[in-house]
């Protein structure tokens, strides 16, 4: 295949590709992101193979390795098509009853499909599973229909059509009316909208502009970014395309996190592809239009993210933000216009071309258009990637989608945004999500990390587990993010330890408040996000904390003590034999006992006690002192 | 060094590309190799030293043999990843960002690999460990020869 060099031309290649494609012909999807291959996807991918070849059957059944479908937990898992019939959590040995099955006598390979652990309902449908049900997947849907090492599955699906009708139908000026008309806001975190972001970097008059795909995914918990780069590359490559030619720049720059190795290889290979067939590089399809990608990749820098350190970083500096204005539009990379926006802003982008603004804007809220991916994790049965209209509401997404929390405890908060959002309470679960409301309950919308906790997560301890990030990740330019939040992990850690005292609570406050009015950038500006919310919606948690000295929660090491139930336990020496400080006395069937001078609090030994005993729990407040107290009247004694 | 450097520009923007590079091939970025970088891009070592100790890619030492990773991200945290570093410290016996004197292991942590649904996770030389609930068992199967 040569360059394409007409619309036409691309029109035909995909109808060529598209006869290809006998629609009888059974095809295995196995997906293979991250998550997959660490779940054991590329054991699976060799079992398939292998079966295949022994059977006879690899010319007749294609196999295609793809990015991750979203439902990390179902990991490694096929789908068999064209019955669409989906295998979960699978192992090599499974293979060949599911060839025998699914490939050679279709029928379906039952213990091997989706059942609902409640229901006990099976689903042998991925589109069946309640995970899916209630999800909008306009960006990651074609992650199940793409091999991302090969640009003719996505010019299958109309890949690159879009740019085609931007180059040859569209003025620029036209292009930017119809993001700006369909509403689309920044999904990096702030939310600004996407088309009069590139207006104001399509007016300033330059003969060199930039634009940079923020690939910087930093956020802990958050990783459609990751997800969109792996399974579907070229949606970024042919947003960034239009986009450049909305503004008028001749290069772009896709900056992705170094702890993302397979992402980078899939761009990298991306890029080369579209190059090849003249997506990138001189005269775009034919037109008089030329722009390049380059691909780098971060070193490590959580502050990266933030888009004047992202700049200094792709020019070779320390990656310092910069005081603003002069803005990113204005003053960019090497002085000269730059827009920046984040992965999945880029990735609607072709498809709000594709399918028009007025359809686009009719997903989702007044405010806010579109489908937002979320990764849903922590302590949720469902974990995975979501894709949803905004305007859904928590409730929708934690018990509908999500399925409830694991083990059936207490739903105490979700953690949204990241180091820079907050908590939000059990209270606001019929919340509808959108940039606005989430702003109201004081966290953010941030790149889409949403932190299930249940009644065993410490509310002191998650913020205090935020502010050690971004103390440690300040990159140390201006004083109060620096300094301001080094002195609030130090007071939060003084009432993780039980030395809390009233005034603490004041000053938490105060110096949260000069930390967000004072510091340069993003990062500081919300860092005491995390403190604020668990402030303002769990106070009484933090007041356990510093006047009963108890973590109600069981989690802050200073508070709780183990102990085990001279009554319950029956000398089995599980963990004593475990206890990694040997702080553990006792002889076989003899009742143990813990020395708590001794104990480092680590739970080896509340883990390993069998569930039907139980002997070993944790304590706080005034059952701790009174264990330790009598530990230590026998310690006289002896 | 020289073989190294000869693929890249002489401009500060090829800096972090060429530190990546040296790191991979030396397992660290030495002195020599400052000094080298230096004189390719024509900025001060000053510069240099700057820019690779700001970000957590490059060390001035080398790694151990095997490199342990402890994820950090929120959902591993709240699943117990901070007693897999302490218990991954205790059985090393080195704090994090540190290598055991017999150069066999270095213990890192990182601030989330992005794969939240399988945590807490643990990477050892680049393979993905899922769901860990216990670092003695990791640690002893990259042992041998220790």
């Amino acid at each position: 295949m040569e360059r394409i060099n007409h619309p036409e031309q691309l029109a035909s290649w995909k109808s060529e590709i598209l006869a290809g494609h006998l629609p009888s012909k059974k095809v295995i999807v196995i997906s293979s992101g991250t998550c997959g291959q660490a779940s054991g996807s590329l054991q699976i991918i060799d079992a398939v193979n292998q079966e295949l070849k022994k059977k006879g059957l690899q010319d007749n059944v294609e196999v295609k390795v793809t990015g991750c479908h979203g439902f990390c937990q179902l990991e490694p898992n096929l789908i068999v098509y064209p019955e669409e019939t989906f295998y979960k959590n699978l192992k090599p040995e499974d293979i060949p009853e599911i060839i025998e099955k699914s490939i050679i006598k279709n029928e379906i390979a039952s213990s091997f499909v989706f059942e609902d652990l409640e229901t006990k309902r099976k689903a042998d449908k991925q589109s069946e599973i309640p995970f899916y049900k209630k999800q909008k997947r306009l960006l990651t849907e074609n992650n199940l229909k793409i091999d991302p090492k090969d640009i003719k599955d996505y010019v299958a699906l109309d890949g690159y059509q879009a740019l085609a009708q931007a180059l040859f139908n569209m003025t620029s000026e036209g292009v930017i009316a119809e993001v700006e008309k369909a509403g689309l806001r920044g999904r990096g975190g702030a939310g600004f909208p996407t088309g009069r972001k590139w207006e104001i970097c399509r007016r300033v008059d330059s003969d060199v502009k930039y634009i940079i795909c923020n690939a910087d995914e930093g956020d802990p918990g958050a990783y459609m970014d990751r997800s969109l780069l792996e399974g579907n590359p070229h949606s970024v490559i042919e947003g960034m395309i239009i986009g450049a030619y909305a503004i008028g720049a001749q290069e772009g720059y896709i900056y992705v996190r170094m702890e993302y190795p397979l992402a980078v290889k899939h761009v990298s290979l991306a890029l080369e592809q579209a190059r090849m067939y003249g997506f990138l590089g001189e005269s775009i399809l034919g037109s008089e239009f030329a722009f390049d990608i380059h691909l780098i990749e971060g070193a490590g820098a959580f502050v990266s993210g933030e888009e004047t350190s992202l700049m200094a970083s792709i020019e070779g500096k320390r990656a310092f933000p910069r005081q603003r204005p002069p803005f990113p539009a204005q003053e960019g990379l090497w002085g000269k216009p730059t827009n920046i926006n984040n992965v999945e802003t880029w990735a609607n982008v072709p498809l709000i071309l594709r399918k028009g603004a007025e359809w686009y804007a009719k997903i989702g809220t007044r405010s806010s258009k579109g489908t937002k991916i979320f990764s849903l994790v922590g302590k949720i049965n469902n974990t995975g990637l979501v894709e949803v209209p905004m305007g859904i509401t928590l409730r929708e997404i934690v018990y509908d989608i999500g399925g409830g929390i694991q083990g059936k405890k207490k739903f105490k908060a979700i953690q949204t945004g990241g180091p820079s959002g907050g908590c939000i309470p059990a209270e606001k679960l019929d919340l509808p999500i959108d940039y606005d409301t989430l702003a109201k309950a004081g966290s953010i919308m941030g790149s889409g990390g949403m932190i299930i906790m249940d009644e065993e997560t410490c509310m002191v301890d998650v913020a205090r587990y935020f502010l050690n990030f971004t103390q440690e990740e300040s990159c140390g330019k201006c004083v109060p993010c620096r300094i301001g939040t080094k002195q609030l992990v130090e007071i939060l850690n003084k009432i993780a330890d039980g030395k809390g005292e009233d005034s603490d609570l004041i000053k938490l406050e105060d110096l949260s408040k000069t930390i967000k009015a004072g510091s340069l950038c993003g990062l500081g500006q919300t860092a005491p996000n995390p403190v604020l919310t668990t402030l303002r919606y769990f106070l009484k948690e933090y007041e356990a904390h510093i006047k009963m000295k108890t973590c109600p929660a069981l989690v802050c090491k200073g508070l709780i003590a183990y102990t085990i139930d001279p009554e319950k336990c029956v000398g089995c020496l599980l963990c004593l034999k475990n206890c990694p400080v040997d702080a553990i006395a006792g002889e076989r069937k003899k009742v143990h006992v813990i020395d708590h001078e001794l104990c480092i609090k680590c739970g080896a030994c509340l883990d390993v006690c069998p569930v039907k005993i139980s002997a070993v729990s944790k304590v706080t407040g005034r059952k701790k002192a009174s264990i330790l107290k009598n530990a230590s009247e026998k310690r006289v004694e002896k | 060094m020289e073989n190294i450097l000869k693929d890249f520009e002489q401009d500060q923007k090829e800096l972090i590309h060429i530190l990546h590079r040296v790191q991979e091939e030396l397992g660290y970025v030495s002195p020599q190799a400052i000094a080298s970088i230096a004189k390719h891009l024509k900025i001060s070592e000053n510069e240099i030293f700057s820019v690779l100790t700001f970000y957590k890619a490059f060390t001035l030492e080398p790694r151990g043999k095997h490199v342990v990773t402890v994820c950090m991200g929120t959902a591993c945290h709240v699943r117990g990843a901070p007693r897999l570093v302490d218990d991954a410290s205790r059985e090393l016996e080195v704090g994090v960002g540190q290598t055991t004197p017999d150069k066999h292991f270095t213990l890192e942590t990182v601030n989330c690999l992005g794969c939240c649904a399988i945590g807490p996770v643990v990477v050892v030389d680049g393979k993905y460990h899922s769901y860990v609930k216990r670092m003695d068992a990791i640690i002893k199967e990259y042992s041998e020869g220790r």
